[in-house]
């Protein structure tokens, strides 16, 4: 077997040294009713690369590929074009095999990129630190809640209706276990964000107030109002962040008060990979850093009085507090992060606006276009690149008439919220610099025709 | 004759063979580069990506437009290339040498499993495509599932778990919806103390009060104080098998049966599965839940820190509460996602999502191509030369290094040491630096608690004989001059690329991002 | 003026009602480089044996429980900054925080100053 580097020969010289007879003599102490006595049935035998291959291109092949055709998905996971020099330096060896760095003297490499990524994300949300990543945004999303019920000793969360709904269902699991109180609900079909009732809605007993921006819609407004009124009652705001190429174009959550902001990494540099991995953002206001959870890499200096990188403030963490531990995460996305970085790194500030700002113009073109076709309706007054469109009768066959002429479309809100019939005649549309022109067109014109069709006009 | 005199010279007279008048200028060292932080040798301006220019349209920003600079600076691809490539030569990795890392398990990753991992049908995939456009993607994660539940002779599994403590969470909100739907309110989750921090950390996450379960002699749960602690007030225990010190759990069977006899269940940790894959399945001890580290047992990247995978195999107790989205294959081969839209009916125990996605999914299509390649028999194998390898250790060192364990058996896939008999003032942390001048990663160090100074050596199964033998030759020396109080040591390492690291600095005074230098005060000094 | 001290290492000045609370030089050295210490706001309310204060070194971080009952009057706040002051002068300037004593008679239980000498030879 091609990974295994052992001989006969050498097990048997090994079992010499050992002392023991054979290999089942190693395995003693398994009782003999837990024992198996040969390979496992009913699945297949090793086999070669090329067979592997074949195996699991067939598999492939049964996907349609989003840059195969006209693509408009987001809700929480976009597509941008990712340089190809990213993927060339993340499959470095030293980078993809390298274990936490725990051992910081052969470790520079990752803890370097792990101080450029923190300062990076800290910048981007406006915020004075930022840790070393979380899984994904939808977990990084309930640890922000976590954190804030530790800081102001309270249990109750706002949701705003904004947030993802997947969001909000990973808070309400975990939520149903710790007993905190989150009030959550869907979104209003309109152009204006819940932030009224939101800063109508916090007390005395709120620990946190939960703002997604852009939102799930896509709308985008300015959340210095709810992290005015949450001040007040000694209550924290924590922004959610989808889609981080957003904050090339509009103000940073920090720069509007937020004390915690998080985010879902994996526009750039990491890709859609069906929804995971991903990497989590984590950011906050340096008075709260105590109480962050992940791994934090700090600076310092070695024995000869240089700059170097370790892992720092880990008696937060649950090798060392245990039970006690500011959250239990462990592996995180170290790759991801890394990959985002670079993308970062190769963007820098000009790449980031231009980015932004293609992103946004694009989809300022496809909003007006879609909207322009008899029965489609736009929600939105802003938006960056996603936006929601009406169509006046449920989403969902549409979206799939539209995948059988070869266009993914969209997301229907009633695949989001099942449970929630009024959404089920609005769909999001998201367009990034990958979408082309003849895209939007396509899409215009296929939509444009199914409307036409459905209502026999 | 036309003479040219001017080639340069091939022999090595005159060259000084004095290695430490090797200073240089730029603090470079040949091929061991320093390198900038990118807010130093980067600019706002500078890109690396050509972007075409955006269409005139009208702002819909809403108002929010973000003037201030946001201080990203940029490279172009050259320097990004460079920079990146310079850092990744500080950084020790599996593709380099020996990472016996116990508890680990860094082993081979297979660069098939990243090739198939990119094929544009699994990596340019988006999650919420309508179902019928993601056949394949969904295929990969049922037939995963299957080789999981069919390798731990469980009864489903959850695949969403983004990693092995999220995994734990996942196993443990199971147990506390079992314990709700029967109408009990158990509290006490026991954890033995050589258990991961994970452990008790996800138990006490999900709001269970975590209660120490002691050890025995020979390194293994305590059968007897763990039957006089169970009780009404009991939800479970949380043990890894096999456990940290790298033991099998003889009695895992009775514990499990004396659990469940008490109306608890029994939480695996599985992060050493990679041990007895193919020779014990969990399902025969009476686990009800545990979860598989993707990126130990079936060799998906570290990465430097992840990502990771942790799906959960469930018992048939447990599997109604698994979480949300999973997949189901019908009998013509359809597979369909079963998420909130769908769920009501079918799976109305849920505990609910725990990721916005479907967990894993570039892990999901590595795991399965390592799966594949190895296949049962090979799988099997596998877990043999891990055991092999590691009780070859084990019996190279005992007699010069203190094995608290080795005496009561044959370990698993690692060995476990103490620093007992190092000279007064060595520690273990001396020991491993001398191994990082010797070439090597070290093992771990200082975990298991239960051991003092404890080394967890972790070789696995892709280790050559030779690579563990000259790994053997340097263990032993290292050792030796800690024995005999070698002050030398204390000073490692001497040739990585940074000396010993002030971490009470680090953590006093913590520089979490950087900042402009403040140009003022320097120009006062 | 009289000092105490527990089996987990804390000290107590008792001056009338008022107790000054540390940890001992026995205990900073265990643990190593002190990296950060949480003391209690004033006002906070303990009873004996409540968790009081944390103090970290890079490798642990250990609960400090209050060795008697009383109101909190005042948390060292230095030690916000340099809390290399537990391992420097751990039973002066090092001190974690002063309460006013609500029940002195917790005090006959504690070990006087040789007790806790022959206390450290018995670990």
């Amino acid at each position: 077997m091609r990974y295994l580097p052992l001989t006969e020969t050498d097990r048997q010289d090994m079992l010499r040294t050992i002392g023991a007879l054979d290999v089942d003599a190693l395995f003693a102490d398994v009782p003999e009713a837990a024992r198996l006595d040969g390979p496992i049935r009913d699945l297949p035998m090793h086999a070669s690369e090329m067979a592997v291959e074949r195996h699991m291109q067939k598999l492939a092949a049964q996907n349609s590929v989003a840059g195969q055709m006209p693509f408009f998905l987001g809700a929480g996971a976009y597509r941008h074009h990712v340089p190809a020099s990213v993927d060339h330096i993340i499959q470095r060896g030293e980078f993809l095999t390298a274990y936490t760095p725990y051992q910081p003297e052969i470790a520079q490499g990752t803890l370097q990129m792990l101080f450029e990524f923190q300062t990076q994300v800290a910048r981007l949300f406006g915020c004075d630190v930022a840790n070393a990543s979380m899984y994904d945004g939808s977990t990084a999303c309930w640890e922000a809640i976590v954190m804030a019920r530790r800081i102001t000793k309270r249990g109750k969360a706002l949701l705003s209706s904004g947030l993802h709904p997947h969001y909000a269902s990973v808070c309400q699991t975990m939520a149903r276990f710790t007993q905190d109180d989150l009030r959550s609900g869907p979104p209003i079909l309109e152009a204006a964000t819940d932030y009224d009732a939101l800063v109508a809605a916090i007390d005395g007993d709120t620990s946190c107030v939960v703002v997604q921006y852009p939102d799930i819609l896509g709308r985008i407004d300015d959340m210095s109002r709810v992290v005015e009124a949450a001040h007040a009652q000694k209550a924290l705001v924590i922004a959610v962040v989808t889609e981080p190429v957003a904050l090339g174009a509009i103000k940073s959550p920090g720069e509007m008060g937020a004390d915690i902001v998080v985010g879902e990494g994996q526009s750039l540099g990491v890709g859609l990979q069906f929804g995971g991995p991903y990497v989590g953002l984590f950011a906050c206001q340096k008075k709260y850093l105590r109480q962050m959870p992940g791994r934090l890499c700090g600076e310092t200096v070695d024995a000869n009085g240089e700059r170097g990188f370790v892992l720092t403030l880990s008696t937060r963490e649950q090798h060392i507090r245990r039970e006690k531990a500011t959250s239990n995460i462990c592996t995180n996305s170290g790759l991801c992060a890394l990959a985002f970085s670079i993308h970062m790194t190769l963007l820098g500030e000009k790449g980031l606006r231009e980015l932004a700002q293609l992103n946004h113009a694009l989809a300022v073109k496809a909003a007006d276009a879609l909207s322009a076709i008899d029965g489609v309706t736009l929600l939105n007054r802003s938006f960056f690149n996603e936006f929601a469109i009406r169509l006046g009768r449920d989403a969902r066959p549409i979206v799939r008439e539209l995948a059988d002429q070869g266009i993914l479309g969209g997301v229907s809100l009633a695949r989001l919220f099942p449970d929630e019939h009024q959404l089920d005649d609005t769909m999001l549309v998201a367009v990034t610099e990958t979408t082309s022109e003849e895209d939007i067109t396509a899409l215009v014109d296929a939509l444009g025709a199914i409307m036409a069709q459905e209502t026999g006009a | 004759m036309s003479m040219n005199n001017m080639g340069r010279p091939t022999n090595i007279d005159g060259v000084a063979n004095d290695r430490t008048s090797a200073s240089t200028v730029t603090g470079n060292k040949a091929l061991m580069l320093k390198e900038a932080l990118i807010f130093e040798s980067g600019s706002p301006d500078r890109c690396g990506v050509d972007i075409a220019p955006a269409p005139e349209t009208e702002s819909r920003l809403g108002g929010l437009v973000r003037d201030a600079d946001i201080g990203l600076p940029g490279l172009s691809e050259p320097e990004t290339v460079r920079h990146y490539t310079r850092l990744s030569r500080q950084n020790y990795g599996i593709d380099l040498g020996f990472f016996p890392l116990g508890s680990c398990t860094m082993k081979h990753n297979p660069r098939l499993n990243e090739k198939m991992a990119r094929l544009p049908g699994f990596a340019d995939i988006h999650p919420m495509q309508p179902v019928h456009t993601v056949q394949g993607a969904l295929g990969v994660i049922n037939e995963l599932a299957v080789w999981l539940i069919k390798l731990t002779g469980m009864h489903g599994v959850a695949m969403t778990p983004k990693a092995g403590a999220h995994g734990e969470l996942c196993g443990i909100l199971c147990i506390k919806a079992a314990l709700e739907a029967r109408g009990e309110d158990r509290k006490i989750i026991l954890v033995p103390e050589s258990a991961h921090g994970t452990n008790p950390a996800s138990a006490a996450f999900a709001g269970f009060t975590v209660e120490d379960i002691p050890a025995n002699a020979d390194g293994r749960v305590d059968l007897a104080a763990l039957k006089a602690r169970l009780g009404p007030d009991v939800a479970g225990v949380m043990i890894t098998n096999p456990n940290t010190c790298g033991l099998f759990e003889r009695d895992m069977k009775a514990i499990s049966d004396a659990v469940h006899e008490a109306g608890g269940y029994v939480y695996c940790d599985g992060a050493n599965f990679n041990a007895i894959v193919g020779r014990v399945r969990p399902g025969d001890l009476g686990i009800d839940a545990m979860h598989i580290n993707l990126h130990k047992t079936f060799s998906t990247p570290h990465g430097g820190g992840g990502p990771g995978s942790g799906p959960v195999v469930l018992s048939e107790a447990l599997s109604p509460f698994g979480p949300l989205p999973f997949t189901e294959r019908y009998e013509d081969g359809h597979i369909t996602l079963v998420e909130e839209e769908t769920c009501g009916e079918r799976h109305p125990h849920s505990i609910g999502r725990m990721t916005a996605f479907h967990g894993q999914m570039g892990m999901f299509t590595r795991a399965l191509t390592y799966m594949l390649s190895h296949g049962a028999d090979g799988l099997r194998q596998v877990a043999e030369d891990a055991v092999l390898n590691a009780n070859y250790v084990l019996r190279s060192m005992e007699d010069l290094l203190d094995a608290p364990f080795a005496s009561a058996g044959p370990c698993m896939h690692e060995a476990l040491f103490s620093d007992k008999d190092f000279a007064e003032g060595f520690s273990t942390l001396d020991l491993a630096k001398g191994l990082i001048d010797e070439g090597f990663h070290p093992m771990t160090v200082y975990f298991p608690l239960v051991v003092h100074g404890a080394m967890l050596v972790e070789p696995t199964e892709t280790e050559s004989k030779a690579a563990i033998d000259e790994f053997i030759m340097a263990f032993r020396s290292v050792v030796e001059r800690a024995k005999a109080g070698d002050e030398a040591l204390h000073g490692a390492p001497y040739h990585a690329p940074l000396r010993r690291l002030d971490e009470t600095l680090a953590a006093r005074k913590p520089v979490l991002a950087w900042s402009e230098p403040d140009v003022t005060a320097e120009a006062a000094e | 003026m009289s000092l105490y001290f527990t089996e987990e290492h804390e000290w107590i000045l008792v001056e009338g009602d008022i107790a000054t609370v540390g940890i001992t030089d026995h205990a900073q050295e265990q643990l190593g480089d002190v990296v950060f210490v949480e003391v209690p706001d004033e006002g906070k309310q303990f009873d004996k044996g409540d968790e009081a204060a944390v103090v970290e070194s890079v490798k642990a971080a250990s609960d400090v429980y209050s060795p008697v009952s009383g109101d909190v009057i005042e948390g060292n706040e230095a030690l916000a900054d340099d809390p290399s002051l537990v391992n420097s002068d751990p039973e002066g300037e090092g001190w974690f925080f002063k309460l006013t004593l609500s029940d002195t008679s917790e005090l006959e239980d504690l070990m006087s100053a040789s007790d806790y000498k022959t206390y450290l030879k018995t670990l």
